[in-house]
């Protein structure tokens, strides 16, 4: 291994399918041969059937698509807000001044422990589960945005007032191209910590949901049903994060040349 | 006609810190560059000449006095300055004929129009077949012949450049000098052209203005009177072999007040 070279692209698939594989035999090897009991841990196989059948007969399919809709519709709520809040801040400096120090305080107020005052003042609805999205979302997306466009490029910036921009020029010709790239991998990444709250979110009052299956499980005892339930939140972030990438590598691959 | 006047110009940056002095990059200065006029600035590193061209391009404002370009008042960057600048500004994000047309757009100028303008300047510095290319596709010289096309493109009234040939090896540099004599004698611009390179300064100019070490003020100007069309052969000629030794006096001066 030479530091900081760069792998072949089949030996890089190889090595990321060897640790999946290794994942499963060491969960295999614990659940199969007793040494963790199996109602604490169910094995993958009985894992995979079961997870099966809660999409054939359990209408398993219905608690992904809310929860799906749940993060999506958080998300968007949240963007929509801190994109244009962001951009604002990082190219005004007395609108950060006036926003910034509230939203890095905000940021750190955990929203899994607004889901009991969310419940009182909105109810156990659909609103309470995109509030904890929102709030999850938003103050971390408005401080990344205002950071992006904060490291603008002066140079760039400069060139443009020479050859004849004035400021919203400036915004619309330099700042917004130029931030573009990040502020969509900042979407991206944003969108992942939606997934961590939703669950939460879904734990308490809710009636569909992975979330929601997944406390009904723990009743049970049904660490199969479970496990399933985390595996396909994987699996959605995973596919949504993989879309996410290859829009973004399309929308802007100058930002890729080297 | 002359074209800018500087008047009594003078620029202090006022110290960031407490306990940190303010720094007076420039002393009040005079100049004044003629219609088609080619001035190189030259001076040590850090003498306040690049200052003065941020001045003049309108991205600094001048502790006093007063800056005129054809009898107006410079307030702001416009697009009646053009400016290469020392790293490379190419929007990443656009190609090279978009980049050339930067200013065009801005104007409002009709896509044919544009067109015809960029097909024109890519020609001019030699980059045909690069019209589709990123910036980052293309070396520096490239870059910077870009740079310089997109300045001209915006037909500004004077061309101001920061040592835009900095950056680049020796032999590009050479063709790159080579390159904008050659454009301005046939297109007579009027151009302020920053270096701190001896031979940069003579080979272009028609008049090399040398600065003090900082606070910078100019110290010397001499009229560089070398035929047109300049071939690169006439940087072995006696006559520039004497500015260059002038020069070279001059700024080794300078050079070792600065750095003292």
């Amino acid at each position: 291994m030479k530091l900081l070279v760069p792998v072949k692209r089949e030996s890089r698939i190889a090595l990321g399918v060897a640790f999946f594989i290794f994942f499963v035999a060491l969960w295999s090897f614990l659940s199969l041969s007793g040494a963790v009991p199996k109602h604490f841990l169910a094995t993958p196989w009985q894992t995979l059937v079961s997870g099966w059948n809660l999409f054939a007969t359990q209408g398993f399919t219905h608690d992904v698509g809310m929860t799906i809709w749940r993060v999506v519709g958080g998300f968007v709520l949240a963007a929509v807000i801190a994109v244009p809040l962001g951009i604002a801040m990082g190219v005004y400096k007395p609108i950060e001044a006036f926003f910034e120090p509230f939203v890095s305080f905000a940021r750190y107020l955990p929203a899994s422990a607004f889901v009991p005052l969310l419940i009182l003042w909105v109810g156990i609805g659909e609103a309470q589960k995109l509030t904890v999205i929102f709030i999850g979302c938003f103050f971390q997306l408005t401080l990344m945005i205002a950071m992006i466009v904060s490291g603008t490029r002066r140079d760039l910036v400069e060139a443009a007032y020479t050859l004849g921009c004035k400021d919203s020029g400036v915004i619309r010709r330099v700042v917004l191209p130029g931030a573009a790239p990040e502020i969509a991998e900042a979407l991206r990444q944003v969108l992942g910590l939606g997934w961590t709250y939703i669950i939460v979110a879904e734990l308490i009052g809710a009636s569909s949901g992975i979330g929601h299956m997944i406390t009904d499980s723990q009743a049970l005892m049904a660490t199969d049903h479970i496990i399933a339930g985390i595996v396909v939140i994987g699996l959605v972030g995973l596919l949504s994060d993989v879309a996410f990438k290859k829009v973004n590598q399309h929308l802007f691959s100058w930002s890729l040349l080297r | 006609m002359s074209r800018l006047s500087i008047r009594g110009v003078s620029k202090t940056f006022p110290g960031h810190k407490r306990n940190v002095p303010p720094t007076q990059a420039l002393l009040p200065i005079d100049l004044e560059v003629g219609d088609n006029d080619f001035i190189t600035v030259l001076g040590p590193s850090g003498c306040g000449k690049s200052t003065l061209l941020r001045l003049v391009a309108g991205l600094e404002t001048p502790t006093a006095g007063e800056i005129q370009l054809d009898g107006t008042n410079i307030v702001g960057a416009g697009a009646d300055r053009g400016v290469v600048f020392q790293s490379y500004t190419l929007f990443p994000w656009l190609n090279v004929r978009q980049n050339i047309c930067f200013g065009l757009r801005e104007k409002g100028m009709k896509l044919s129009e544009q067109r015809e303008i960029s097909d024109r300047f890519i020609a001019q510095v030699g980059l045909r077949g690069f019209e589709d290319h990123f910036p980052k596709q293309l070396s520096g010289g490239m870059q910077q012949r870009v740079a310089i096309a997109r300045a001209l493109a915006n037909d500004p009234k004077i061309l101001l450049l920061d040592e835009p040939f900095g950056a680049l090896d020796n032999q590009t540099r050479v063709l790159m000098q080579e390159l904008l004599l050659g454009i301005w004698e046939q297109a007579q611009k009027t151009v302020m052209f920053i270096t701190h390179d001896i031979d940069e300064a003579i080979f272009m100019a028609s008049r090399v203005v040398v600065f003090s070490a900082r606070p910078g003020r100019i110290k010397t100007e001499l009229a560089v009177d070398l035929p047109h069309p300049r071939h690169y052969t006439v940087k072995t000629t006696p006559e520039f072999m004497a500015l260059k030794a002038r020069l070279t006096e001059e700024i080794r001066v300078e050079a070792i007040a600065a750095d003292h």
